[in-house]
């Protein structure tokens, strides 16, 4: 168990077709040394939660870019829960304003990346985090 | 976010400049510059108005036509919309450039299960012609030009948008409208795409072919290279990628038995101001030359207008920061100015607030106010092209016009555009330099202000744009009445009628305005063409 690679879902939930941020997010995971599976765009909650399932992922990153990071991750942890998955280390990067980080946070996301987060900060929480 | 690479001594003395391109600058220019590149007035600059158009479109830029300002608006329900409108229209703004939200980009309705959460989040929900009817009421659509942020399903927009013109009684002849219905930018840089990539040009050739013969003042296609840039890509890269997109559209067209020369004049880009202010005026300058010179040399297009890249450029989001938000009004001022020095048509900025969230009406106005600072106080309307001449400008412009022309060769080099994009090629190395671009901000060998540099002082909080919950639910309870009232019939037939153009490979225009005509919803006709042409699947680029 020790030397399995970390295992990272990276996710574009909703219709938001802003990937710049995900992509280069995953290029920095994959060079730390993660696994990284990207889900590509438009993908509904239900389906990240299966794939993670299916992929056996340690965690969850979403990249938001819409506004809608409230509505979707609040989905998101309710199907986990529901899954009885809540485990999963739940990381969340995009535009997203400082009011909006305690409510994620109160809903149960780990990590939450604003725009301009630097790569050592997401790798190292992730590391630091992933329930292994 | 698009600034150039500086090595420096431990005086913090410049050693190296390398702009994003891969153009090193020098220290010093002098007319020895100007002879190693064999500058020549006549082929490289002509006069202002005259071929090849580096210095201007117009002989006498500015000062015969203070550019167009289009801020991007539009959001909730179409009402809110309708008073943003009008409310920037009295505030002198000179064209529309509308918004519409995630579930109308990607084909739909409000009702939808994917379109939970946003309805009219980052733009306006347009469900049926019942609502573009109250978001264009009592706006002059024969003398206010929009510009439509629509990409997958532009050609439906295009049809409601004459349905609605048509139905307020306007000529369709007197329209303009610019969809902006650049698909290929949509699956390289911006992500609403829906259809494969072989329909998915041919709606953009039957937008185009219909427009020529309906609807002569509209302007079907934006060819973004904005977007791309956005996503990753060097100031060259954009250019060519942009250009290599335009052909593949026009290439469509003529495979229809058409000639370029009757219809490329409509065509107009939408390219991206922000970064380095040199590499920016060379690239415009660079890129009006090419699009006229490549137009000629290769479908042979000989009138003067046709050769023109009209089009809207816009200062980029990538370029502002989260951090010290206020900084963006500076950052934007300065983008701004990059236009009016490289002669920007119509010009667009994104507002100090974007990294956070949609333009709040205060931030939207201040951009409007940084164009008119600049055209009505500051002197940029003076003369036409300030910068030509200069032994520094000349250079890089040449240098990056040459820099264009490699890019477009590698691409070719991978079978062309089409290839290109279905096989990912494109969408890799706009990641790549994206990521090593982020890397280097990071580790510091690039300066971005608030960011990695001068960063003491906490974030401010910025007023945001607030959302309204209730709108949604509006929305989808008038979609509902909508569904209720109409002539389901009608709606069926045009529908049918609709599957039938599309299967037999009928320029499917005439059928979409129909449709909206009955009222068939955005998501009902998307759904059609989603039957007949099934849907992308994006290519693994990891």
């Amino acid at each position: 168990m020790g030397t399995r690679k970390i295992r990272m879902l990276l996710a574009k939930p909703g219709l938001d077709g802003h990937d710049r941020g995900a992509k280069v997010v995953a290029h920095a995971l994959k060079e730390a040394g993660m696994e990284v599976i990207y889900t590509g765009l438009h993908q509904t909650v239900a389906s990240i939660v299966n794939q993670a399932v299916q992929e056996d992922a340690d965690g969850i990153g979403l990249s938001i870019m819409s506004g809608a990071h409230i509505p979707i991750c609040k989905k998101l942890m309710g199907m986990l829960k529901e899954k009885g998955i809540d485990d999963k280390l739940i990381v969340v990067g995009g535009v997203i304003p400082n009011r909006d980080i305690p409510v994620l946070q109160e809903m149960g996301v780990n990590g939450i990346f604003p725009g301009g987060s630097h790569f050592d900060q997401i790798v190292g929480f992730i590391q630091d985090n992933v329930q292994n | 976010m698009g600034v150039a690479t500086y090595s420096k001594d431990e005086k913090d003395a410049i050693q190296k400049v390398t702009l994003q391109s891969g153009i090193d600058v020098k220290p010093v220019y002098t007319p020895d510059d100007l002879n190693a590149i064999g500058f020549d007035y006549e082929n490289d600059l002509g006069d202002p108005g005259e071929f090849p158009f580096t210095r201007s479109l117009h002989p006498q830029g500015f000062r015969s036509r203070n550019w167009t300002t289009r801020q991007y608006t539009g959001f909730g329900t179409p009402e809110e919309t309708n008073e943003r409108f009008k409310l920037m229209i009295s505030h002198g703004q000179t064209g529309l450039n509308v918004a519409f939200d995630l579930p109308t980009q990607m084909g739909y309705d409000s009702d939808s299960e994917m379109a939970e959460g946003e309805v009219g989040r980052v733009g306006m929900a347009v469900d049926s012609l019942r609502d573009f009817e109250v978001a264009f009421k009592d706006i002059q659509l024969d003398r206010i030009g929009s510009g439509l942020t629509i990409n997958a399903v532009a050609s439906i927009m295009l049809a409601m948008y004459q349905a609605v013109a048509e139905k307020s009684g306007f000529d369709k002849t007197r329209i303009s409208a610019t969809p902006q219905n650049d698909i290929l930018k949509e699956i390289v840089g911006r992500g609403a795409w829906i259809y494969p990539v072989d329909p998915a040009v041919r709606l953009i050739g039957d937008t185009i072919e219909y427009a020529m013969t309906k609807l002569p003042r509209c302007n079907p296609v934006s060819v973004c290279g904005y977007h791309i840039r956005e996503s990753g890509c060097t100031p060259a890269q954009e250019i060519s990628y942009a250009l290599l997109i335009a052909f593949a559209y026009i290439d469509n067209v003529i495979a229809r038995g058409y000639q370029a020369e009757d219809f490329v004049g409509r065509f107009s880009f939408n390219l991206n101001i922000y970064g380095n202010l040199w590499e920016t005026v060379a690239k415009f300058r660079a890129a009006r030359k090419l699009w006229a010179k490549l137009l000629r040399e290769r479908y042979d297009v000989r009138n003067k207008k046709a050769l023109f890249l009209r089009g809207i450029f816009g200062g980029g989001g990538s370029g502002m920061t989260k951090q010290q938000p206020e900084n963006n009004i500076v950052r934007g001022a300065y983008y701004a100015l990059g236009a009016a020095l490289s002669g920007a048509q119509t010009t667009a900025l994104c507002s100090f607030d974007e990294a956070y969230t949609i333009p709040t009406e205060r931030a939207a106005l201040l951009s409007l106010r940084t164009f008119q600072i600049l055209m009505d106080e500051i002197g940029l309307r003076d003369t036409v092209d300030p910068l030509a001449g200069s032994y520094f400008i000349e250079t890089l412009t040449k240098q990056m016009e040459e820099k264009i022309l490699e890019e477009m060769a590698k691409v070719e080099k991978v079978g062309g555009m089409l290839e290109a994009v279905s096989s990912g090629y494109v969408q890799k190395e706009v990641a790549r330099q994206a990521y090593e671009f982020e890397k280097k901000l990071q580790q510091g060998q690039v300066t971005k202000v608030g960011v990695n540099k001068y960063t003491e002082g906490a974030d401010m909080e910025v007023e945001l744009h607030e959302y309204n919950e209730e709108w949604a639910q509006l929305q989808v309870d008038r979609l509902k009445a909508l569904k209720r009232d109409r002539d389901n019939k009608a709606v069926t037939d045009s529908l049918k009628a609709l599957e039938r153009a599309a299967k037999a490979k009928e320029n499917v225009m005439p059928y979409l305005v129909a449709c909206c005509n009955s009222y068939a919803t955005v998501g009902e006709m998307a759904d059609v063409f989603r039957d007949v042409f099934g849907e992308y699947v994006e290519p693994s680029i990891f």
